[in-house]
């Protein structure tokens, strides 16, 4: 028997007109002819999937990836268009010519994968009452993770991360 | 909610990243593409998170940010010296390599 709270529909909803957004900019990123709308399409796939990952219970991340994504690295990217003169007007120069080959990858790996994923997981439902943020202190069970049994991987993380700043330093510095 | 509508959503993003990567010139824009990558594979592990009840998803996919945030870096600072040396960022330009 299916009861009305398996099947959620406020939340099937809200994950359709998301989805539909995400996919919609998403194309805007690959197929702009404007570097900039391509940056500012990617901002909305990344807030999409900030508001997706509320709905997969995952407060903690979504909250992260607005800070991370959106405020930090679109910064970059902005700043990365900027110095480096692209045009800011149309750009017709930004594909080569490998769509004809791109386009059959992309779609047979797609076919591949939703085949797979079908055949796979058919019914699998996302439980509504338990996992991940079902109670307020999730953010101090992710803490407890990350500082306990994933205490290696942040150490190793932290080391990646000052790695890639003096890195970029030493690349961009004028000398 | 199914799990597979999520799956489905990371796979699509997936293959236009993949799509984007193959055939865009620019060097700015392939990191785009990858950022687009990198997202979908967060979606889905969060997807799995919920399923499977766990919080350790959780962590993989703020290890990810962290590990995207670095490559963004690093790539845009390449991109930078690229074309402070040629004056483009054209990558079929760069074809050194070649034989």
């Amino acid at each position: 028997m299916v009861l009305a709270s398996d099947i959620q529909v406020a939340q099937n909803i809200g994950f359709g007109i998301i989805a539909v957004m995400m996919i919609l900019a998403g194309v805007g990123v690959i197929a702009s002819r404007n570097v900039v709308h391509a940056a500012l399409s990617l901002v909305v796939v990344m807030a999409g999937a900030a508001a997706q990952y509320v709905l997969l219970k995952a407060e903690f991340v979504a909250v992260t990836q607005v800070l991370v994504y959106i405020g930090a690295v679109m910064v970059l990217f902005l700043f990365g268009v900027m110095l480096t003169r692209a045009q800011l007007g149309k750009d017709a120069d930004l594909n080569n010519k490998n769509a004809a080959i791109a386009a059959p990858v992309a779609l047979l790996l797609f076919g591949v994968l939703a085949y797979v994923l079908i055949d796979g997981f058919a019914d699998e439902k996302i439980s509504a009452t338990t996992g991940a943020g079902a109670t307020p202190q999730d953010t101090a069970v992710i803490s407890d993770l990350i500082f306990k049994p994933y205490l290696l991987p942040f150490w190793a993380l932290s080391f990646v991360l000052l790695a890639a700043v003096i890195g970029a330093i030493v690349l961009a510095r004028k000398d | 909610m199914l799990i597979n509508q999520f799956l489905l959503l990371g796979a699509l993003l997936f293959c236009m990243g993949v799509y984007g990567v193959l055939t865009r010139k620019n060097a700015v824009m392939v990191l785009l593409s990858i950022e687009l990558i990198l997202n979908s594979v967060n979606i889905n592990l969060l997807a799995f998170d919920a399923m499977n009840g766990g919080s350790d998803g959780n962590v993989f996919a703020l290890y990810i940010i962290a590990v995207a945030a670095a490559e963004v870096g690093v790539g845009l600072a390449m991109v930078l010296l690229i074309y402070r040396n040629r004056k483009s960022i054209s990558l079929d330009d760069l074809s050194e390599m070649k034989g």
